[in-house]
């Protein structure tokens, strides 16, 4: 049985991979995530304003407490050996990378263009396969047009691109006017990927202390049906490879991105719900499937139902809905 | 700092306690360490390299362990030497009086060891942090051998020569120099090679060393106790080791000079062949006497100078031996005092061993013999003054004693000398810099020193001097760089180059008094290259004309800020020094300060090295030279200081003198001779160290109160008052209508002291209004000085005029009430946005006016009572804290004893008075003896009743009058307090701390816990907590904080108070009050944020909120009278936690550094500290919830 599949021109062994979380921090669970099948992993996100920040307080407290007063040269032990939030990540790239033969995919969310430039590029040094530019950007600001947010993500790419030689993915939101031309521009403009979708923040409400709650909560089996559909639509239009990256939490939806054109499909929350040993769980189930299908390699499959390959692809338009609409209508009335 | 490496480089600047360190590290296998100024910098090296596991010689990695105090560290270093291990420790002053009953033992006992101590002052009428030999005269009886180092190389030279030596002649020795002089002064060395090392100690010793330790398998025992028959010889069957001890460590100074080059003497001497007068000296005075001879035998004269490098064992025979002839007149220079003596030591021991050799009838005549004491507290010594020992010593009958340095004007023992008279090298380069210590000016030049030293064949040597306060501190970098080793341990007085970082000092410092005809000034400025001379003090503009001095200014901060590294214009000063003085050819000198930049800037982030790439680039391009021929003068402007003109007389001729810097010209018979000097002196000193202070709007603010509440340094003060008070009030005065019931016709105004304002923000962050029109505001703001004070010192000065309210009138119950007492503690040194000083302040609200309080060394001491000002303040009525420090680790019994003198003494004024009673008139006698004054309306009626017993008992023929009068203070209720930091409750005072709270005694105890020790420098404490680093803990401190309430809470009887003023304010108050209420002991501790967390100072009551919010600081009360009156004594103030340890500790970089340089161990810790957190929470809950008797019963 052959789960191989190709993402960024990268040679997978299955096309589960795990997407960025915090359990990529621990090289421990990377080496987990390898040896659970997993096809690559991306490294949790580094947050350009984070490192930022960090740097800004370390150095602003290096300051205000060096050679101040007679009695005290400093008040930490050794603070120049204090890495900031980079050291550490390029560090674990480059441990990985000791460690692992499967692809390492970096996660940069930056915020200037030397930011994303400088991080990247650094992020290629360390030896990352790949790096996923998440755009995080929420356009909170009214008067921003669509075009300047579409301009923006170019642009990024375009840093990007020029600063590195290795595969760069975008992680996107769906939020575009045409996600698809979008999605076109961005492959035009160098992304070798796009991973559909990222999941923004979307803080709840306590009604009694009338303050936003800040939990996460993990992403659901019934949340693929918009990636789903994008990368149904997308398939076979772009040059750029297509992840699959909400909803995963069992080996169906992996068939169902797949057979939708996926070229491969991302998880973490089935891992913080299941255990990373579950990738292995995984792996066997879409074995099994494809067994039962008669699939002998994931190629095979792959897209099969996609926009172009099923036979009524208005199914994935708004004629399509109208009929769901309809059929609605006919079966509450059964009731 | 420097990091040890077995590849060593030939030569590394290092200062003197890197230098010594590196070899005491080396050479030995455990070391017993406790951090005491200047000697911590040491003992924190041996903890760092430690813990980055740099092995010794032996390929071991030295055991470090922190005791609890100097006394632990040598009772430590005794039994492991006892076990047979090499053990070393570092300490100096206070630390090493503590070590004195060990050392007699070590030394009694023949045990190889070495001590080694950057000598320092010893506390007697003040402590002093600064150098002299007291330390190490006061230690010279122990048995200890004692060789002294001159300089830095020295410290690194010495510390190997004397591990050789007491390995070789089983004597334990201390080796010094001198603290901060040598301790702190960077200079360019030779390191030793470890091969050289090795070579120095020799096995076969190590192994006979181990040998003799105690071992079961070959069992004996040593420490017995003997009787008057056998304890004089076994005093005496010592003695040959001690014979041999000088021929011995001449022997590894000779095998040191064979494999390094580097040749010492237990003596030497320097000078004139046949010279008449000879100065006898050690520690590093002698180079500073050696430029002198040098320079004297130039112009003619036969001087020379004796170094006594191995004071103890005293070979009178290698003295006489170097000692010429020739020498007619001997002056002993003491770096000590020992009051009442015939002399101080070293004078009484050159005579002791000249008469011996003339009684023995080894010599023939005696030299005339003079002893003088110089340099006490790192008073400076120059050749200046040697020229004048050498004048006297010239004189048919000398001066002796005689003193030099100082004007002594009452017994008249010092020596003129002329303060002009220099001696440098042309061929040296010397800088000075004045900046703040925040501005990175001192860590610039240290770097600067770096470079010139490792990247070029120049020598450089560094010295650095801090005002004695924590926030706005001066610092003034003494820079000397030149083609030989330079020898100078004095401050620049001919500075070639001076360069001033802050603009604002032209007009409180005089910054070009060292100037040299023709030196270069460079200046910060906001002033541009064509605006800048006419906004020059007069004085500035004339030194420069007069001493035709090429002058440069750079705007740092604009260049800063537009390299987005606003704030730190430390490399771009020192840019500019490279660029401008000469010290090395301009590209070289960029190109090295680029290379140091990405040194020091590797690990954190390539934009930090660009930023300050960019810097150094722009830097060039805004730095400008100002023509200054045809510049014409300002008027000159005579300085005035509106304050001092009502300060009383002690202020403005004693105290404005230091504070001006210039408390050196001060003669003895102004200094009080007892240490006793006046309150609240502070307020005279308006250091306006601010650009950014807190302004008040009155139109939104609802008087809650808070803002003055928690103010580290006193300057936000309320008060409320008639509205007719106004009449007269000066344009601008801010008053609005209070907002209370029940007070017509009635204002409130708020002040801020803007000249005293810190600008820390902590004001701000717990203003609760936002301004409505303005949301990013509030009802007080951190906003720019005004330009012109005039307005706002007006309104301060009608504000002072208004009385503040009678504590009758207040409610100080509340947060609200208790802004309108008046602080009795103000104006400190301590750091912008300090968490320990507001607690203290709020102390003085409440009790100032009887309050005694004992202070423990540390941080609170320091800004609490370091000349030239100080903050404890008094009321109108001429009453206020009275307050003392005696010790690090005495303060609890300290304030113990002030405690039961106050009782004795009232318990006899009560008796007296009653036998008075007669005179007096009984019921006015019972009515005071029976008063009550447990409330303040009580005191305030006792204080009345005391007045008029003085006045009666002044005019009173009853022969007891006198006596009564002099007790008739202590019929007012006295609330006595020990104050101090963790440093001292939780380690070096904890058994008297906790002998204390045993007594029963009505002593109330306030340890402001800062969690480190925060005055030395943030060395880890027991009360650091689990999972955060600290110095001595930098892997990350693994066992959990002591839990110091629980453990007064076992007395049963001891009333117990944990509190976070930023987390309740309230319950802090409550406390308080509390604790001085109850008639027992009391202990309250509490949570106070430092700058040693690693915190923004600003935000440090949020974080003491999330302490309190994460369960780490739960707030809790436990009070013996509730148990008395069968309740539950125990009250946890606390909600449930309502966050986890992680996202409290993880705002603050002591806890945060570890997930950056070891992120497993960090988590492993971090689980274990949640994992405490949660169980000290479980257990607190319950004993909330437990019924009164499963406590301890109460008497």
């Amino acid at each position: 049985m052959n789960l191989q599949s190709t993402y960024l021109g990268l040679k997978l062994k299955s096309p589960i991979v795990v997407s960025a979380s915090t359990l990529s921090e621990k090289l421990d669970n990377i080496l987990l995530m390898e040896d659970n099948g997993a096809g690559a992993v991306v490294l949790f996100s580094v947050f350009e304003e984070q490192i930022r920040q960090e740097e800004a307080r370390y150095n602003a407290i290096a300051r205000a407490t060096s050679n101040t007063f007679a009695e005290a040269n400093d008040y930490f032990p050794d603070l120049d050996d204090y890495h900031v939030a980079t050291s550490a990540y390029l560090e674990l790239i480059r441990q990985a990378k000791e460690k692992v033969e499967i692809p390492i995919i970096a996660s940069l969310n930056g915020v200037s263009p030397e930011g994303w430039i400088d991080f990247a590029s650094q992020m290629e040094q360390a030896g990352a396969d790949a790096i996923e530019i998440n755009v995080f950007y929420i356009p909170a600001d009214i008067t921003t047009s669509g075009v300047e947010v579409e301009k923006r993500y170019i642009e990024i790419v375009e840093w990007v691109r020029s600063a590195v030689h290795i595969p760069i993915a975008v992680k996107l939101n769906p939020y575009f006017s045409n996600m698809g031309k979008v999605a076109s521009d961005l492959s035009f403009a160098g992304a070798n990927g796009l991973t559909l979708f990222n999941r923004f923040y979307q803080p709840d409400m306590d009604i009694y202390s009338l303050k936003l709650m800040h939990n996460l909560h993990y992403s659901e089996a019934a949340e693929i049906r918009l990636p789903l559909l994008w990368i149904a639509l997308l398939s076979g239009q772009l040059k750029c490879s297509l992840a699959a990256s909400t909803g995963v939490q069992s080996a169906a939806e992996v068939i169902k991105y797949l057979l939708a054109g996926a070229n491969v499909t991302m998880t973490a929350s089935a891992l913080y719900k299941k255990g990373i040993s579950y990738l292995k769980t995984m792996n066997l189930e879409l074995q099994a499937w494809m067994n039962e299908m008669g699939f002998q390699s994931v190629d095979t499959f792959r897209g099969v139902m996609n926009h172009y390959n099923i036979q009524d692809p208005s199914a994935y338009e708004r004629a399509n809905y109208i009929k769901i609409l309809e059929s609605n209508k006919v079966s509450r009335s059964k009731y | 700092m420097k990091e040890l490496k077995n590849n060593l480089p030939l030569v590394a600047t290092l200062d003197g306690n890197e230098a010594c360190a590196y070899i005491a590290y080396r050479v030995n296998e455990v070391c017993a360490i406790y951090p005491i100024t200047p000697s911590s910098t040491m003992a924190e090296f041996a903890d760092e390299w430690s813990a980055k596991g740099i092995k010794n010689i032996w390929g071991n990695v030295p055991e470090i362990i922190e005791m609890q105090s100097e006394g632990g560290a040598a009772g430590t270093v005794h039994g492991s030497l006892q076990s047979g291990a090499l053990t070393t420790t570092f300490t100096a002053s206070q630390g090493l009086m503590l070590m004195l009953p060990n050392m007699y033992k070590i030394a009694g006992e023949l045990t190889s060891a070495v001590i080694h101590v950057a000598a320092r002052s010893l506390a007697a009428q003040a402590l002093s942090i600064f150098g002299d030999h007291q330390d190490i005269m006061a230690a010279r009886t122990t048995g200890f051998a004692i060789i002294g180092s001159t300089n830095v190389q020295e410290a690194h030279d010495m510390a190997l020569i004397a591990q050789a030596a007491t390995l070789k002649s089983r004597l334990p020795f201390i080796h010094f120099f001198d603290g901060f002089r040598t301790s702190h002064e960077v200079n360019k060395i030779e390191l030793i090679a470890d091969d050289v090392i090795t070579q120095m100690i020799n096995e076969d010793l190590v192994i006979a060393h181990r040998q003799r330790a105690l071992n079961p398998n070959k069992p004996f025992i040593r420490g017995t106790a003997q009787n008057p028959d056998v304890y004089f010889q076994g005093r005496e069957a010592s003695n040959t080791f001690y014979n041999n001890c000088p021929g011995l460590v001449e022997e590894a100074m000779d095998q040191f000079g064979e494999l390094t080059g580097r040749w010492y003497k237990p003596f030497e001497y320097y000078g004139h062949a046949e010279p008449d007068r000879i100065i006898v000296i050690m520690g590093s005075g002698f180079e500073t006497v050696q430029t002198a001879v040098s320079n004297l035998n130039r112009k003619g004269e036969k001087v020379g100078v004796v170094l006594v490098r191995l004071f103890r064992p005293f070979s009178a025979e290698h003295l006489l031996e170097i000692l010429p002839s020739s020498a007619y007149s001997i002056a002993v220079l003491d770096r000590t005092k020992e009051c009442g003596a015939t002399g101080e030591p070293l004078y009484t021991d050159i005579v002791s061993a000249f008469m011996k050799a003339f009684s023995n009838g080894d010599i023939e005549s005696l030299p005339k013999i003079i002893g003088g004491r110089y340099g006490l507290s790192s008073k400076e010594f120059t050749p200046a003054m040697v020229n004048a020992v050498f004048a006297n010593l010239a004189k048919p009958t000398p001066k002796n004693p005689f003193t030099i340095g100082i004007f002594d004007d009452v017994t008249h023992l010092s020596l003129d000398f002329n303060a002009n008279e220099h001696c440098d090298d042309p061929q040296w380069t010397q800088a000075m810099f004045y900046g703040l210590g925040a501005d990175g000016t001192v860590g610039a030049n240290k770097n600067s020193i770096k470079i010139i030293g490792e990247n070029t064949s120049l020598y450089a040597q560094g010295y650095f001097v801090y005002d004695s306060k924590k926030s706005g501190a001066r610092t003034v970098s003494h820079l000397r760089f030149g083609p030989n080793t330079i020898k100078a341990p004095y401050l620049i007085h001919t500075a070639g180059f001076i360069a001033c970082h802050q603009f604002g000092f032209l007009e409180k410092v005089d910054v070009l008094g060292n100037a040299a005809k023709g030196a270069i000034f460079l200046l910060n400025s906001v002033y541009d290259k064509d605006e800048v001379w006419e906004n020059l003090p007069f004085d500035i503009q004339k030194k420069i004309v007069d001493l035709n001095m090429r002058f440069f200014v750079i705007d740092a901060n604009k260049v800063a800020q537009i390299t987005g590294m606003a704030g730190r214009i430390n490399t771009i000063m020192q840019t500019c020094f490279f660029a401008i003085s000469g010290v090395l050819p301009r590209e070289e000198a960029i190109a090295q300060i680029k290379k140091s930049i990405e040194k020091t800037y590797y690990k954190k982030g390539k934009a930090i090295i660009e930023k300050n790439f960019q810097a150094v680039d722009m830097t060039l391009e805004n730095l400008f030279e100002v023509g200054t021929v045809g510049q014409t003068l300002s008027d000159p402007v005579i300085k005035t200081n509106d304050y001092l003109k009502k300060a009383p007389s002690f202020v403005t001729n004693v105290l404005w003198k230091m504070m001006e810097g210039n408390g050196d010209s001060l003669p003895v018979s102004v200094m009080p001779n007892d240490g006793t000097y006046p309150s609240g002196t502070t307020k005279w000193e308006k250091r306006r160290i601010s650009e950014q202070v807190a302004k008040w709007n009155p139109s939104i603010c609802i008087q809650c109160g808070n803002c003055s509440f928690v103010c580290p340094h006193a300057v936000i003060r309320s008060k409320f008052f008639h509205e007719s008070t106004l009449d007269g009030a000066p344009v601008g005065f801010n008053s609005a209508p209070i907002n209370a019931k029940g007070f017509p016709e009635t204002r409130y105004s708020l002040q801020v002291y803007l000249e005293d304002c810190t600008g820390c923000n902590l004001c701000n962050e717990v203003c609760p209004v936002t301004d409505p029109a303005d949301r990013s505001k509030k009802a007080i703001n951190i906003e720019e000085i005004p330009v012109d004070l005039t307005e706002s010192l007006a309104s301060m000065a009608f504000f002072e005029a208004i009385p503040w309210n009678e504590k009758s009138e207040v409610n100080f119950s509340l947060v609200h009430g208790a802004q309108f007492l008046e602080p009795l503690f103000e104006f400190s040194g301590a750091c912008a946005g300090c968490g320990e000083t507001p607690y203290i302040k709020l102390l003085t609200q409440l009790f100032g006016d009887r309050l005694m309080v004992a202070n423990a060394t540390g941080c609170s001491s320091i800004y609490g009572g370091n000349l030239p000002t100080t903050p404890w303040a008094v009321n109108a009525l001429g009453q206020g804290p009275a307050w003392s420090n005696s010790l690090f680790e005495d303060n609890a019994e300290f304030g113990l004893g002030m405690r039961i003198a106050a009782d004795v003494q009232r318990d006899h004024a009560f008796e007296l008075l009653k036998s008075m009673n007669g005179d007096l008139g009984e019921s006015f006698v019972y009515s005071i003896v029976e008063a009550s004054q447990n409330t303040e309306s009580e005191i305030v009626e006792q204080r009345r009743r005391v007045a008029r017993l003085k006045e009666l008992l002044a005019i009173s023929k009853h022969p007891d009058a006198g006596k009564m009068l002099s007790l008739s203070d202590h019929l007012i209720k006295r609330s006595v307090w020990l104050i101090g930091g963790d440093g001292w409750a939780y380690d070096i005072g904890a058994g008297g701390l906790d002998h204390a709270l045993a007594s029963g005694k009505n002593i109330n105890v306030l340890v402001l816990d800062t969690e480190v020790y925060s005055n030395t420098g943030g060395q880890m404490s027991k009360a650091t907590p689990t999972a955060a680093t600290a110095k001595f803990a930098s892997a990350g401190k693994r066992v959990g904080k002591k839990d110091l309430a629980l453990q007064a809470i076992s007395y049963g009887n001891v009333y117990v108070a944990q509190i976070a003023m930023g987390a309740n304010p309230q319950q802090t108050l409550l406390a308080m009050r509390e604790a001085e209420a109850y008639p027992g002991p009391s202990l309250i501790l509490a949570y106070s944020h430092c700058i040693a967390h690693g915190i923004d100072m600003s935000k440090g009551l949020e974080q003491q909120s999330k302490a309190v919010a994460s369960a780490y600081w739960p707030l809790l009360r436990y009070n013996p009278i509730l148990r008395r009156n069968g309740k539950n004594p125990f009250v946890l103030d606390s909600p449930r936690p309502t966050m986890s340890l992680k996202d409290y500790a993880y705002q603050e970089l002591r806890y945060k550094v570890l997930t950056l340089t070891n992120a497993e161990e960090a988590e492993k810790l971090m689980d274990l500290a949640q994992e405490i957190v949660d169980l000290r929470w479980k257990t607190y809950e319950s004993m909330a919830i437990a019924k009164a008797d499963t406590f301890q019963p109460v008497y």
